[in-house]
């Protein structure tokens, strides 16, 4: 570990002494790499702290999103809205999501498609968002004409599910194969062993799979541009422009009104904080179920 | 039926045995077309992804169809975006979109070697998980909540404290000066680039952390043994190793990087034009579609918001296959450990 403790039989060695030089200072660089990156994170969450805290106001909850020029005001819309959008988003994703990991990790080693499906999805996983809604916008509010809470959905279900079958597959196929090959020699058919073996054998993995698709869309802006669009007003009908946090803070943090920002640094706090909590009860979750 | 019942074998010739094979028969039977229907609508859901990505392409094409008619292949060359003479080319938003990718890359990428040597070499092994964790929950802060941080607290720091001194210094230079004059107001390709750095510092690093890992204990430890010292079996013996996996890696981050949008479109300064200095402001392709398209009104501004869109998506698109498959090469790497 200490490689200057090698010193104390002096080395007199130009060669030797560079090595050492070159080492230190590759460390030194390492370690300021990781505090950079500490202190990148550390300084967005103060910042949302100092401007965000004086928002969490009981009003933020209960009053709606304020006209312009008015005082006050909540985010109570914004936030019903994306709570309404990004459960049914995860409703739709799981079942798709969690069948589809199921058919890459059962039939993926043997089949050409599978393994096409297996790199799309992984580039799905990736995409630019925004082209996800405007590909919404295309099929599904260019048709009915009206920006809608289930478009918003649909272009955060699309999102989610690359999300839910990456990780449903990676867990399936951690699964032992002997606890597999136990459950076909007891004559299971192959449905049983892979819903009622392999996946409950995961199933805290496949948990964090949906949260973590959750914290995913939870943040997701760009593609609720073009399909949810906003709404000043509190609407809980999905088939009407849907106010959604996102766009509010976006909207409101690029306004000229002082009550707007601080709305907007109040939601921004709301939404980093709970998708990072989400991302934090994920991976503890799934660290308990399965030791590595 | 009966072909079926000619395969009962002849050790069983009690009308008892033969009902309960009869019975076993047809509890095969249902289960064979259990596991039919279970292989094929799983497959029908594993397919809807790739049914998804299908229908982006086309319905992408179709909408830059027009676009791409009016303005031939040229289009992509094109300085011109000017919606109020409806005269559009992509080459703005294509120049931000790489510089400012280019720009992340460049910082992001020996950022993230560092944090990955850190995690994986050096770090003591209680801390490991803390702090890979924090390093990842970079990769969980929503891309509007960079924008804000980028535009309200990155932005005017920036402007007043490093961007002054780039421009005395390195500003003065040559050639390399022209990238560093100009204006400074913070906001910019540069900011931009800046900002999509620290989003993809997790995604690269945490690539490399997993493919650093793989590398056989033995190989370092035959390092160390003749007296390497842990900067030289990292950089002599672990990236030579895991040379694809890491370039798999940063292709990975680009791929992000050249897609995101929100962040961008709250610090590039959404100008269209094109300018030398990396302090000016520009755009991007993901911040023009998310700027133009709700107001875009004529037909061929829209198609042409479709190509830059399609452009994004083939780009991109390249980019991670190429992630992808190096990565794979990696992890048939890992098999043979």
């Amino acid at each position: 570990m200490k490689t200057s403790t090698m010193n104390a039989a002096p080395v007199v060695n130009k060669v030797y002494r560079k090595r050492l030089l070159q080492h230190r200072v590759g460390i030194a660089l390492s370690v300021a790499a990781m505090s950079l990156g500490l202190a990148v994170l550390l300084w967005i969450l103060a910042t949302l702290v100092i401007n965000g805290v004086q928002a969490l106001t009981p009003s933020l909850f209960t009053a709606t999103t304020p006209a312009p020029g008015s005082e006050g005001g909540g985010l109570m819309n914004a936030i019903v809205g994306s709570l309404m959008m990004v459960g049914l988003s995860t409703l739709v994703s799981t079942p798709i999501g969690i069948l589809a990991g199921i058919y890459l990790a059962e039939y993926g080693e043997e089949n050409k498609l599978a393994q096409v499906t297996r790199f799309v999805t992984d580039i799905m996983l990736s995409a630019p968002s925004i082209v996800i809604g405007l590909f919404v916008y295309t099929i599904y509010v260019a048709n009915v004409n009206h920006f809608s809470g289930y478009a918003g959905s649909l272009a955060l279900s699309l999102i989610a599910v690359p999300v839910v079958v990456r990780t449903t597959d990676n867990m399936l196929r951690l699964v032992p194969n002997s606890l597999l090959e136990a459950a076909f020699a007891l004559g299971a058919p192959r449905w049983k062993v892979a819903m009622m073996v392999r996946l409950r054998a995961v199933k805290a993995g496949v948990v964090t799979g949906v949260l973590l698709a959750v914290a995913r869309v939870s943040g997701e802006t760009a593609p609720l541009l073009f399909t949810a669009l906003n709404n000043q007003f509190f609407s809980a009908d999905m088939n009407k422009p849907m106010a959604n946090l996102p766009y509010v803070i976006y909207q409101f943090a690029m306004s000229p009104y002082d009550n707007w920002r601080e709305l907007a640094w109040g939601g921004a706090l709301l939404v980093t904080f709970s998708v990072l909590a989400l991302n934090i009860i994920s991976r503890t979750l799934f660290n308990q179920k399965i030791p590595n | 039926m009966s072909a079926e019942l000619s395969t009962v074998p002849a050790t069983a010739p009690q009308a008892a045995s033969t009902v309960s094979h009869a019975a076993m028969l047809s509890v095969m039977r249902r289960q064979r077309l259990q596991d039919f229907v279970f292989h094929k609508v799983t497959m029908l859901f594993a397919l809807s992804v790739l049914f998804v990505l299908i229908g982006i392409i086309i319905s992408l094409v179709i909408g830059a169809v027009p676009a791409l008619k009016e303005f031939g292949p040229g289009f992509i060359t094109r300085v011109e975006w000017d919606p109020i003479n409806d005269q559009y080319g992509a080459l703005i938003a294509i120049v931000g979109t790489l510089s400012t990718a280019g720009i992340a890359l460049l910082i992001a990428f020996p950022v993230s070697f560092g944090i990955a040597l850190f995690l994986t070499e050096i770090c003591p092994a209680w801390l490991r998980r803390p702090l890979g964790t924090a390093v990842e929950l970079l990769a969980g802060v929503p891309s509007i909540i960079y924008g804000m941080w980028g535009l309200f607290v990155f932005a005017p720091l920036f402007a007043d404290h490093v961007q002054p001194f780039l421009k005395s210094t390195i500003g003065l230079l040559p050639i390399i000066g022209e990238l560093f004059r100009g204006p400074t107001m913070g906001i910019g390709i540069l900011t931009a680039g800046l900002i999509l750095a620290v989003m993809i510092i997790p995604f690269i690093s945490s690539v490399m952390r997993d493919v650093f890992e793989i590398v056989p204990a033995v190989l370092k430890e035959s390092a160390y043994g003749l007296g390497c010292t842990r900067w030289e079996v990292v950089r002599k013996i672990v990236l030579p190793y895991t040379k694809t996996g890491v370039v798999g890696g940063v292709m990975l981050g680009l791929g992000r990087a050249l897609g995101e949008t929100m962040a961008v479109t709250f610090v590039i300064g959404n100008a269209n034009k094109l300018s030398a200095s990396l302090f000016a402001p520009g755009n991007s392709i993901a911040s023009t579609l998310a700027n133009e398209f709700a107001e875009a009104a004529s037909p061929l501004h829209v198609s042409s918001l479709y190509s830059l869109a399609l452009i994004l998506f083939v780009i991109t698109f390249i980019v991670l296959s190429a992630a992808k498959l190096m990565l794979a090469g990696m992890s048939r790497k890992e098999g043979v450990k």
